[in-house]
């Protein structure tokens, strides 16, 4: 809703309530007053209840509310408040799908249109939660679906899914608009098959970064004829072949299509005739960006022209197995650029050159570090409205060569100033080019520094990192977000506990030399919601510092550290509303994961419904 | 106080005192009672204490950790772009082969087919505090292979033993001669469920076969060692 749209319904809704103000000749009390309710129709009571006209207008006042942490201040105003706010509440976010039960949430919200839904911790990502841990959507989408029947919107992130809950969810809500899943598994195409085609008024279908198991099931087919009301299409992360007539059929028949990214199956060629049906679209996944193998038989398509026509396009992904000779096609859209994605693509300094020199406008910008610290200082160069960076290893293994280094890092902080967020993977780094970045960009809330060799130094006075993000967490006084790496004593962790107000999340690996690290974090840093930590020297004394926090985190990661059942288990039983889960790097049910006392890994978390019922074998809830 | 020395916790031969006879006996084909001739130097009873000091000691200061081994999730670089980059690699044969039509896997465990990027297995060793994971994709051979456990477990040892015995360890010829007076045996699961000696097999086949990896006391590894015979035989 624009801010006009809003305050002429609200003035709508003033006038409403106050044409319906006037004089009750019938009821006795002189201060009978009729109101309407949200649907608009008239109430008239005699007398009414102060209550109710509290409650009314407060829906009416609340419906303007859109921020979570606005609502929910509200809903802990008091009861009338929590019961108007409750009735209100469109949009519900839930972290961590196992702070509370569905049960829970259809008790309270009873109206329900979106939902967004978070399930396993960041660091399952990679490879450090054994398979099957749990994060399921069947008990969700079975208890929205029948408290829920006009949900539009789902969106799901590091969750369980399987095709029979896409099945259930495709039935269950026939005005289902909009579905998102992140870093989800458990579902094939035949699952995306009945969605596509049952989920008649759909508009967003983004499946990213997720596993999507090939069924061979043509999937692109399954929507239904005629107009459809496609505004995103996301497919990037599916990994088998896809019919690409029935795939032109569909942009054809979508005119409000405005996202569409493309799988690597998606040739040039092919892409090219997309582009030449959907000159309106505005965010394109180019897939492969290489030509099919078949011999061309007439004259080669005229990439540049279809970017030429794609006029609106202002972000750009893929390059999946792009040919370097082709690149340049992309440079009509340049100027107009703001997003742009060459994660995927090992694309030189010389590559990028005479790309990145007209990308003047680019906000978002993500690549390997096949750059180089020259393509960084290219962007450093033309990029002046940069607002988030990331840099990917090609190689990503600890030992690889690491062409990019605190001469990038430094030349980007010189050249984007109003640079907000940063993921940095590289070799070699030092406390000089991070401390120039903190004073350089002090909009940066989110920093993530990833030194891939384990415990490096700075590389030129072989000092711990301390300093350097010492700074960071000094200068960048609006910063959220902090992943740290590199060699790093206690005293790195003082600094980021004396300055880091405002960290909500923080990520340790292979840093730190004692408790009293983990301890200036937890008494230091009182925004702190999310704690994921690896391979640190982390011990029950530090755990215990942490008590009176636990509570109001959304949880707490720490694996191959050095805690002890024991501890975990103090902790448990001194927080009733914290559910401790320990369990080691398997899902082997033969324990000898872990020896005696040693815990490998604690998850512990809120929770407002106890110990989850679903949890596997191989996982103690304490 | 604990005589160090003594209750060295060793990986491999222990130097000329124990297999220096054996060894001597090169005469082709021996019984098997002969051949393994297993020396603890240490009793279970000892060393259980001192896999308890260890843990102990653990608690109270601060743990090195284990010398550049590769480490389960490191870099954090999620499965799907690995596993984009790795199709886009050069196929050298040693890490990766080409990842064209595969669907990603999500790389827990890589038991799938022989195309995943990354094969994951758990290592442990009897007396240790805990296991260790490491990806076998990243060695080329046995010798890797075994540079990378003995660095990996040389934290749990006391004393200055390096990474020399276990080198030997894992050669193939001197298998049976490792047999003899070694305290520590390098054995593997294999996809049938049995309990292998590492360096039976080719290092591809080890590599597609293997499942996880316990590094166990001599003494255990007594019924495995005919096997290791019977093909030493086959080949020779």
């Amino acid at each position: 809703m624009t801010e006009e749209d809003s305050s002429a319904k609200m003035s709508e809704d003033v006038e409403q309530y106050l044409k319906l103000n006037p004089p009750c000749s019938s009821s006795s009390s002189s201060s009978a007053v009729a109101f309407a309710n949200k649907s608009g129709t008239f109430k008239s009571s005699s007398p009414p209840c102060p209550e109710h006209v509290l409650e009314n207008v407060l829906e009416n006042v609340l419906q303007f509310l859109t921020s979570r942490c606005d609502r929910n201040a509200v809903s802990l105003v008091c009861k009338s408040w929590y019961r108007v706010e409750a009735q209100t509440r469109f949009e519900v976010f839930i972290g961590n799908c196992y702070s509370l039960s569905p049960a829970r949430l259809t008790h309270r919200f009873k109206g329900l249109r979106s939902i967004v839904l978070k399930g396993k911790p960041r660091f399952a990502d990679f490879n450090l939660m054994p398979p099957n841990w749990g994060a399921q959507f069947a008990p969700w989408v079975a208890a929205t679906a029948k408290a829920y029947p006009w949900l539009e919107k789902v969106h799901l992130k590091r969750m369980f899914v399987t095709d029979d809950d896409l099945a259930l969810l495709a039935e269950s809500f026939p005005g289902f608009k909009e579905l998102t899943l992140v870093c989800c598994e458990g579902f094939g195409t035949s699952g995306i098959a009945v969605i596509a085609n049952k989920c008649r008024q759909l508009k967003v279908l983004d499946l990213v970064e997720s596993e999507v198991t090939d069924d061979e099931v043509d999937w692109i087919s399954c929507f239904p004829e005629g107009k459809s009301h496609l505004e995103s299409l996301s497919f990037d992360c599916v990994e088998s072949p896809i019919n690409f007539n029935a795939l032109e059929g569909l942009v054809v028949r979508s005119p409000f299509l405005k996202k569409l990214r493309t799988n690597r199956f998606v040739s040039l060629e092919e892409l090219h005739r997309l582009m030449v049906r959907a000159p309106q679209l505005t965010s394109l996944g180019t897939g492969s960006f290489s030509p099919d193998n078949a011999p061309q038989g007439e004259q080669l398509p005229d990439y540049a022209a279809a970017f030429l026509a794609c006029k609106s396009i202002v972000c750009l992904s893929g390059f999946r197995e792009f040919r370097p000779e082709y690149l340049l096609a992309i440079s009509p859209v340049c100027a107009n650029l703001t997003s742009l994605n060459f994660s995927y693509a090992n694309i030189s300094p010389h590559m990028l050159m005479p790309i990145i020199r007209n990308c003047h406008n680019i906000r978002v910008f993500w690549a390997l570090d096949s750059i180089r610290d020259e393509g960084l200082q290219a962007v450093a160069a033309t990029c002046k409205e940069l607002r988030e960076l990331r840099i990917f290893p090609f190689d990503p293994r600890e030992d690889s060569e690491g062409p990019v280094s605190g001469v990038g890092l430094q030349a980007i902080s010189e050249g984007c100033r109003k640079l907000e967020s940063i993921l940095y993977f590289c070799q070699r780094m030092t406390n000089e080019a991070v401390t120039a970045m903190s004073e350089n960009c002090p909009q940066l809330t989110v920093f993530r520094l990833c030194i891939m060799g384990r415990h490096r130094p700075d590389h030129v006075t072989g000092k711990p990192m301390d300093d350097g993000f010492g700074a960071i967490v000094k200068n960048c006084k609006k910063l959220t977000r902090l992943a740290v790496s590199g060699l790093l004593t206690d005293e790195a962790f003082s600094y980021i506990g004396e300055y880091g107000k405002l960290i909500r999340t923080l990520s340790v690996a292979f840093a730190g030399n004692s408790d009293k690290a983990l301890r200036y974090v937890l008494e230091g840093c009182p925004k702190l919601q999310k704690l994921e930590i690896r391979d640190s020297p982390f011990g029950d004394a530090g755990l215990r510092s942490g008590m009176h926090r636990y509570c109001n985190m959304r949880f707490v990661w720490l694996s191959s550290c050095v805690l002890s059942l024991g501890g975990c288990r103090d902790v448990a039983q001194a927080l009733p509303n914290v559910v401790v889960e320990v369990f080691g790097s398997d899902g082997d049910d033969d324990d000898d994961t872990v020896t005696g006392d040693y815990v490998e890994t604690l998850y512990l978390y809120r929770s407002l419904d106890g110990p989850r019922k679903d949890a596997p074998k191989f996982v103690t809830i304490l | 106080m604990i005589n160090f020395e003594a209750t060295e916790l060793r990986l491999g031969l222990p130097g000329g005192n124990h297999g220096g006879e054996m060894v001597g006996k090169n005469n082709g084909k021996r019984g098997f009672s002969e051949t393994v001739d297993l020396k603890l130097n240490l009793s279970s009873t000892v060393m259980d204490s001192v896999s308890k000091v260890d843990l102990e000691n653990m608690k109270e200061k601060v743990v090195k950790p284990p010398a550049k081994a590769q480490v389960v999730g490191w870099p954090p670089v999620r499965s799907f772009r690995k596993n984009v980059m790795s199709g886009q690699k050069p196929t050298t044969g040693d890490a990766t082969e080409g990842n064209d039509k595969t669907s990603g896997s999500s790389g827990a465990t890589s038991s799938a087919s022989g195309c995943a990027a990354v094969a994951y297995v758990k290592v442990s060793m009897d007396g240790a505090p805990y296991l260790r994971k490491i990806d076998l994709k990243l060695y080329k051979t046995y010798q890797d292979l075994s540079d990378a456990l003995s660095k990996m477990f040389s934290s749990f040892t006391i004393g200055n033993y390096g990474p020399q015995g276990m080198k030997d360890f894992m050669n193939e010829s001197k298998l049976i001669d490792l047999l003899n007076g070694s305290d520590y045996v390098p054995t593997y699961e294999d996809k049938d469920g049995d309990w292998m000696l590492v360096g039976d097999v080719p290092w591809e086949m080890f590599v597609d076969s293997c499942k996880r990896i316990r590094i166990m006391k001599g003494s255990e590894a007594i019924g495995l060692a005919p096997r290791a015979l019977e093909k030493c035989k086959n080949r020779s």
